[in-house]
Order: C-alpha cells, then structure tokens, then sequence
C-alpha cells in the first residue's frame, strides 16, 4: 500500500493530484490521508487520479506540524503503507524528515521522477546543475515529489471518503499571526511565472510585470536585490538564497541571470530573457531571448497575449 | 544561551560540477569547500548575535574527515567558541543527522541551528530528523529568530506569506535568509582560529537509509531563439507552437 499526505485546505491542488498520481503509478494502492475543511464529495475525486480511499481528519491543523505529523503515522500503521508519499513543500520540510527517523524509513526529497528500473529515484543536487539517483535501503521509504514534475491524469473514478480521528495531540509551537497576501497564484505551484530584476528601476514600474501576469495567469516573481531593496516582498525571491521553482515557464524581465538567480530557476521548462545588455548571462539559460528594453517590450508582449487570447476564444 | 551550529561543507558557488568512477561519486578535483551557505550566513550568524545579548556559548558541530577542518577554523574565524568534528564520512542525511543527536544528547543545549538546506544535496532532512531524534519542537524555514526568558519567537516561511510562531526552549531551528547578514571575519580571528583545539568525537555506528548511487548532468541547452522586440507576436506563436507552455 502506498499512502499519501495532502493538504486539502479550501478544494484540491495541483500538487494534490499530482502527488496521487505519482502514488498511483508505484503500483500498489493508493491510500490518501488528509486534514482541512475540503468537502467529502470533492475529496473523492481524488480516486479519478488513483487512490482507492481517503481518510480526513478535520481536527488537525494545517499549522501544526506536530499534529501533522502524528496524523500521518497513525496513516501508515493503520494501512500499513510501504511508501508514504508527499509534495516537496513547506509541510513535507518540516514534517517528513521527523517522519523517517519515526519510522525508520529512508526519505528521498524532492524526487523529480518515479523510480527506475533499479529503484533508485531521481532528484536534483547541486542546487539543480546536477541529477543524483537515490536508492532506499530500508523495508519502508518516504518520498517527497517535487511539484510540477509530472502531470496529473485521470486514471479511475470516485472512491470512498472516511472521516476519521487520529487522536492527534496538539504540538508545542503556538501559531501568533500569519501574513499572507490574499486572491495571488502560490509561486512554487505556479506554472506560469513572470518575472523582473533591478533593471526594472523602481517598485512603481512593477504595473507592467503585473500586467502581463495577470494576462498570462502567471504568478510574479523577482530578483534578490529587488527584494533586498524593498521594492518587493521576500517570498517572491526566487534564487539560490529565495524560493527554488519550476514552472513551465519562466519570463525575466530585467534580470541578468547570476549563478545565484539560475539556481532558483533552472528547472524551468522553458526560460524567455529580456535584457538590454545582450551580454547578460542569463541568455546563455534561456529558450527564447529579447534583446530589448523592459518598458517597451513588456507592454507589447502583453498586447500580443491579449490578442492570442482573445483569438482562442 | 547554549547554541549548537550544525555545518556543513559545500562546494563554492563557481564550481564546476562533474562526476567520477563512472558516474558515481562527486569529482572533486580543483574543488573548493567552503562552509554551507545557509549553515554560515543564517544559523552560525544568528547564533552569534544572540550570544552577543544574551551571553554563552557557541559551539559549531559537523560530521567529517580531517580534511574538513578547514571550514570549522572558518567558522571559529567568524567568532564560534568550540568546534566538535565527527570523525566519520557523512554518508546520507539520516547517518549525519544521527551522529550529532548522539553528541548532543546529553549537552542540554538551548538552540540547535541548522541551515535551511545545503546547497550541494538540498535535502532540507538534517534540522527535522535531530529534532525527532532529541524529541524536541522543530521549525523549519525560519527567516527571524529572537530568544527572551526561554521563549523562542520566530517568523517561518509559508507558502506565499510568513508566520509569527512561538515555542521554548529547546528547539531545532532550521534557518534562511533574512535572519542574519554574512560575517567577514577579521585577521586577529582568522589567526586565533588557527591554533585553537579542535574537539574530535568518534562516530556512533549508525546504518544509513539511503544511498546515492548515481549521479548525471542535464543535457545542455541548445542555443536561445532572438527575437525582435518589435515582434513580440512571433514570440506568443513559438510559445504556444513550439515549447507548448500557453
């Protein structure tokens, strides 16, 4: 049996089916454990992606990693689960590791693949320069899956859904506040990513990053020293230092593409650059170049989405 | 304030990654270590700042060979009081995270630092697996970390946001960016950190759980299609035409 964490706070993630189909495909069955307030007849849909039940226990918070963490080990010794599957986000950095000493079991992070056909599974090092291949030696493993490594697809139907209660006990770190902007595309999820460096100029000429975003359905993102100088908030740093992402694609606007900076996208599908500086490293990473001012092309390539938009339609 | 710092090497920035015996083990010819990043910058900077205010001690800790003493003096330079080196090859994250429970099981230490990830393995698994170990709180991504009267408050990472959390000591803190700015250290702690005793513990026999067993390097970009700004329409075709990405 392969079981698998998700978060279903307010309906089903990308990387919620992405991790269920990647369960589906180990080849065993599927078991999906969960918390949050997701509606019984949504979360069954998660058997159209492979997993054969679903349990939720609605006492347990998305907060508390403690708690988390005793729910899903209550999870795996009540399916006895072989593997135990998670989306390489924040939740899995602070739970799964506690989970594999638990258990004893050898964690894989951040798997980009599913195993080969020795067993050993994927996952980048070297900050994304490199592959390393990951062999498991113990009887059970944990496997965090990075998101937007595979896709996900519908292999089956609706399966059953049952609530359950994990006996979870509160954990020691009391939540003060969270800050979080509301209604903006979670940038490590994103598919689409727009983003824009200190040849931008100022923080009042992010209109325009915005723009095009907001066309596109992108998330934003942004160079370190943007964020250093205030002109935009941390969490939207993307580099060795910030986030690491991999969206299907990637637009840098202003940014000349430091060592630093391609370690936090390299695992971009596909990288569009645009730079005045036609020496700008960053053309060296990209698919598609132009070389060209920021306030006059971003605009224009605006335009041009809008109208191939609107000629979908 | 007690602190323990983990750290660990890593290679520079700039070094070229290539692999050896049939791609199997890292190369490591012309390679320079340097101290992990985030194990540096964030936790051992931090763990400094709040022995400043608060007093105590600052020990460094890191599973390695001889050769790795480099990178303690380094963190001794930079102004750590003690450095403990595991005698041992630090073969996966569970043996190295399992090497220092065992060293700081019984020390009583107030913090435990780790970086939030290393820059060659980018596991993110040390920090979480000695808090388990130790049975002790963790938080992970933490980009501020502040100690008064035993409490230890700190603002996480969440996706899209940050989180004011709260917990006492002890706890296991993995740190990021934002919690501390890089040291230089100066030549009087450069030359002090040349002679000072280093304390060598030997290894607990520990199996590991995971091995890596292959490594291999991305097929290389072919060359980047210019397009003319005044073209930007060209530009939406071959998105959608050719990468297939909109």
């Amino acid at each position: 049996m392969t079981l698998v964490y998700i978060h279903s706070e307010n309906g089903l993630s990308k990387a919620a089916k992405e991790v269920v189909t990647y369960a589906k495909k180990l080849g065993d069955g599927v078991s999906v454990i969960t918390n949050g307030n997701t509606a019984a007849d949504v979360l069954t849909q998660l058997g159209e992606y492979g997993a054969s039940s679903v349990m939720v226990d609605r006492s347990v918070s998305i907060e508390d990693h403690q708690q988390l963490l005793d729910l899903v080990v209550f999870a795996a010794e009540k399916t006895g689960a072989t593997t135990i599957i998670f989306s390489h986000d924040l939740t899995a950095k602070a739970i799964a590791p506690r989970l594999s000493v638990r258990l004893n079991a050898g964690l894989v992070s951040g798997a980009t693949d599913v195993p080969n056909e020795s067993n050993a599974i994927r996952v980048n090092v070297f900050s994304g320069k490199a592959f390393g291949f990951v062999k498991v030696n113990s009887a059970q493993r944990i496997v965090s899956l990075l998101p937007n490594s595979i896709q996900p697809e519908i292999t089956g139907s609706v399966c059953g859904v049952e609530e359950i209660n994990s006996g979870a006990v509160t954990g020691r770190i009391k939540l003060i506040t969270t800050k979080k902007p509301e209604g903006e595309i979670a940038l490590p999820e994103a598919e689409l990513v727009v983003s824009a460096g200190r040849g931008l100029k100022g923080p009042e000429n992010w209109g325009m990053v915005e723009d095009l975003a907001k066309t596109l359905g992108a998330a934003t993102a942004c160079s370190r020293p943007v964020a250093d100088i205030g002109w935009r908030p941390h969490h939207e740093h993307v580099g060795q230092t910030g986030v690491a992402i991999r969206p299907n694609l990637y637009i840098a606007a202003g940014i000349s593409g430091a060592i630093q900076h391609l370690a936090g996208v390299n695992g971009s599908k596909v990288i569009v650059v645009i730079n005045t500086d036609q020496e700008a490293p960053f053309f060296k990473a990209a698919d598609y170049g132009v070389i060209g001012d920021a306030f006059e092309v971003l605009p224009k390539l605006t335009e041009a989405i809008r109208k191939f938009k609107a000629g979908q339609n | 304030m007690k602190i323990l710092v983990c750290i660990s090497k890593a290679p520079d920035t700039t070094s070229k990654i290539a692999f050896t015996s049939g791609n199997t083990s890292f190369d490591e010819n012309g390679v320079q270590y340097i101290v992990n990043p985030y194990d540096e910058w964030y936790a051992l900077v931090r763990a400094l700042e709040l022995k400043e205010t608060l007093g105590g001690n600052v020990t460094i800790i890191t599973v390695g060979n001889a050769v790795d003493e480099s990178i303690m003096r380094k963190a001794l330079a930079i102004g750590a009081d003690d450095a403990v080196r595991i005698d041992a090859e630090p073969k996966d994250a569970y043996y190295t995270a399992m090497q220092i429970a065992a060293f700081a099981k019984n020390q009583s230490f107030d913090l435990v630092l780790v970086g939030k990830e290393t820059i060659n393995y980018n596991g993110s698994q040390v920090g979480g697996m000695i808090a388990e170990a130790l049975e002790l709180p963790f938080v992970s991504l933490a980009s501020k970390l502040d100690v008064a009267d035993n409490v230890i408050t700190l603002e996480r990472e969440i996706a899209g946001g940050v989180q004011v959390v709260e917990v006492s000591t002890p706890a296991v803190i993995s740190c990021a960016k934002g919690m501390a700015e890089q040291r230089i250290p100066n030549m009087r702690g450069i030359m002090a950190a040349r002679t000072r005793q280093l304390t060598v513990v030997p290894a607990v026999e520990i199996q590991e759980l995971t091995s890596y067993v292959l490594y291999d390097l991305p097929v290389a970009k072919s060359a980047c299609k210019m397009i003319s700004p005044d073209n930007m329409d060209e530009l939406v075709q071959l998105l959608h035409n050719e990468a297939k990405v909109i």
